[in-house]
């Protein structure tokens, strides 16, 4: 069973994600209940998706451009990037372009292989919800965010280290 | 020596304790292989033939004698009482047991040590010419550049996932000592007109299985953006570079495919929007940074004094001709009057390329203490350097070093080998290097036949990976498998430094047993064909091409 992590704690799950790799959407989509769509879906079918009953968010690879889901149409209120393994990092520049070229304000969720050890890094670029790998460790994960109390670079979270020095106020 | 704050040693002491989390689960078996190997990796632990190897970073090479110490140290309680310093200016450990590793570490953090990311596919250790500091050609102290860059590279968010390992270099010097050319990134401080620093940026360099030389893509990057400009290069890397075939997964390809202007274009459109960034570096932070590193406070001598020294200095050079000898290949020229910089030699025959015991190493620690305000650096030739010696002290000094071994007086010439460990303790490796190496060395231990030669660079990895810099050597050795059998392909005319070259391959490859044979015979082509013994054998290839060493090699074999 997926554990999903909000805001650093455990959190109960409404969203369904659909369409990935491995299960191909079979017939129409639902109108009902809140869904996690694909890029593809969400850019070839706005206008049912926008006459849907319940919410509507859109996942993507992280491979793929999130520049378009600013091009055109509405901005949906969660992103998913999925990360098909957790080496796999093109994930982590995709949410630091969303959050920090695109603006985006939502939820901005990791699904796929999301492994506790990898937390720190992901919520540092901008993930502040976890979709975690089935096998996970949910309350050890929830630990790993305070792995470290510092960080040196800029991110989507914080400036570089630097400028905290200079201030005066490191953690 | 860069000394850490409070949070830099927070900072690795919680890595410390991420990674003794992370091998207790392995352990337990709560982490499978397949997950914690790319965890380990990134930690600088390598699974190999006989046993883990861990790489600990020596950043930029520059070491104290206390951290030299705790490696001693390291190397006779966890190790067998040696260590191989790399390349790439580290400390591998060929013995340790996993479970100790998480030990190590933590004696590492107590010298200000670790081993982040000497591994994996991330931003690895940032390496330098060995002489910065006291170079007479400096431009620009690299050290401060480079340890702010550390401190950039250190666990970054972003990039701890790349489609492969990643290689900077930074020079500071109008020679390049630090192989910038053949890095993922290569810098070159230097001044504006304004006398303002900068940086000459170059990607796409590398040697491997598609040796290339970088291309130019900034010719002078004003400092404040080095960190912005080095995200926006790395992150046009993470989200385009190849991820479907790790040999084509190297920045190089990327650079290639986009040609260097159609990458230099998708580094300068990135990098609009992180200009001026958060990341953008302020004046306070380079002289914190500065302030940080110690630096040896010379002692100004009285000119009678000195004129005396100098005097006694000469007579002894004059009188001692092994002493010269050594001065003249081991002892460099120093930016301050009145001291040097001494290169110990380890390419001493019979002794693996870069290898030192425990013993060796805490000797050296005293050496440094006694002569060189108690600093150490690693070359990527494989050496080590004390920078900053009295040269009062030298003959004293070489005599020390002479009872420990370290004073083969080779630098420069062919038998100062830079070799990788090779197939003995590779598991990549198609081919042994260590002992070509030896063989060759033993071949040419005539003293006065060596000097003749010249200086020559020999280069020897033990596969493609081309962790010895078999491309970059003036003769450069490939081990190759030829079912199951090691055979060794001979290139020539590679060179490193500000001219670098990649050598062109003579002919097929040869057998082990083989190999000073062919060696010798492209040094007779060379003596033969030398217009004067200031032409080196670099030099005469690029003069007459491959040909004539081609034929003497492959004529004489029919």
């Amino acid at each position: 069973m997926t554990t999903l992590i909000k805001q650093r704690r455990i959190a109960s799950d409404g969203w369904r994600v659909i369409g990935l790799p491995n299960e191909p959407i079979a017939g129409p989509l639902p109108t009902e209940g809140d869904i996690i769509v694909p890029l593809a879906v969400w850019r070839g079918q706005q206008a049912a998706l926008l006459g849907r009953q319940g919410r509507t968010g859109v996942w993507l690879e992280g491979a793929e451009d999130p520049a378009v889901l600013f091009s055109s149409g509405f901005i949906p209120e969660l992103i998913a990037v999925r990360f098909p393994t957790f080496t796999d990092g093109r994930g982590y520049s995709a949410a630091r372009l969303l959050r920090e070229r695109h603006g985006f304000r939502g939820e901005l969720r990791a699904i796929g292989d999301v492994l506790r050890d990898t937390l720190f890094d992901l919520a540092r670029c901008g993930f502040d919800a976890f979709a975690l790998r089935d096998d996970q460790d949910a309350d050890a994960a929830v630990a790993a965010f305070d792995e470290f109390s510092e960080v040196y670079q800029a991110g989507a979270d914080r400036g570089p280290l630097f400028t905290r020095r200079v201030e005066g106020t490191p953690a | 020596m860069y000394l850490y704050d409070p949070i830099d040693q927070r900072l690795v002491e919680e890595r410390v304790a991420q990674f003794r989390d992370q091998t207790r689960r392995f352990l337990a078996g709560q982490l499978s292989e397949d997950d914690f190997r790319p965890l380990r990796l990134r930690n600088g632990l390598y699974i190999q033939k006989r046993a883990p190897m861990l790489r600990v970073a020596i950043p930029y090479g520059l070491l104290s004698a206390t951290q030299l110490r705790k490696l001693a140290h390291i190397a006779r309680t966890y190790d067998r009482g040696c260590g191989h310093f790399s390349t790439r200016q580290n400390i591998q450990f060929n013995w340790p047991r996993l479970e100790d590793v998480p030990e190590i570490l933590a004696e590492l953090a107590t010298v200000q040590m670790h081993a982040i990311q000497t591994s994996g596919n991330c931003v690895r250790n940032i390496t330098t010419d060995h002489f910065a500091g006291v170079a007479p050609d400096e431009i620009v102290d690299p050290f401060v550049w480079a340890e702010v860059m550390r401190q950039w590279s250190t666990l970054h968010p972003e990039f701890g996932f790349l489609p492969r390992k990643f290689k900077i270099a930074i020079n500071g010097s109008v020679e390049d000592r630090a192989a910038t050319l053949v890095h993922d990134i290569g810098l070159h401080a230097v001044r504006s007109d304004s006398s303002e620093i900068g940086f000459r940026v170059i990607v796409g360099g590398g040697l491997g299985r598609t040796p290339i030389i970088g291309h130019v893509i900034r010719e002078c990057l004003p400092w404040r953006h080095l960190l912005t400009y080095l995200d926006a290069i790395l992150r046009g890397y993470n989200r385009y570079g190849r991820r479907d075939n790790k040999y084509k997964a190297r920045i190089k390809i990327l650079v290639k495919d986009l040609t260097p202007a159609g990458f230099a274009e998708q580094v300068e459109a990135e990098w609009a929007h992180l200009k001026d960034g958060p990341g953008t570096l302020i004046q306070e932070e380079i002289d914190r940074v500065a302030q940080q590193f110690t630096r040896p406070a010379y002692a100004t001598v009285d000119p009678v004094l000195r004129k005396q020294e100098e005097v006694r200095y000469d007579a002894r050079l004059a009188a001692d001709r092994a002493f010269a000898r050594w001065v003249e290949r081991n002892v460099q020229a120093h930016r301050v009057a009145g001291y040097a910089a001494v290169t110990l030699s380890l390419k001493k025959t019979g002794v693996p390329p870069g290898d030192a015991t425990a013993d060796q190493m805490d000797a050296v620690a005293d050496l440094a203490e006694r002569h060189s305000f108690g600093e150490i650096r690693v070359s990527h030739e494989q050496n080590l350097v004390l920078p900053d010696v009295p040269v009062r002290d030298l003959h004293e000094l070489w005599g020390r070093l002479k009872e420990l071994g370290f004073a083969t007086p080779n630098i420069g010439l062919l038998t100062n080998i830079i070799s990788c460990p090779g197939g003995d303790f590779c598991s990549l490796a198609n081919a042994v290097s260590i002992p070509v190496a030896e063989a060759i060395q033993r071949r040419f231990d005539d003293l006065d036949y060596l000097y003749d030669i010249g200086e020559l660079d020999l280069n020897i990895s033990g596969c493609m990976n081309a962790c010895g810099h078999h491309h970059v050597g003036n003769i450069g050795i490939l081990g190759v498998d030829k079912n199951g059998e090691e055979w060794y392909q001979i290139t020539i005319g590679g060179r490193q430094g500000a001219q670098a070259a990649l050598g062109r391959v003579i002919g097929p490859s040869v057998a082990r047993d083989e190999v000073p044979d062919v060696i010798e015979r492209l040094i007779a082509v060379y003596l033969e064909q030398r217009e004067s013994e200031h032409e080196r054998f670099v030099d005469v290839v690029h003069r007459l091409g491959i040909e004539p060493f081609k034929s003497h090699v492959y004529d004489y074999a029919d």
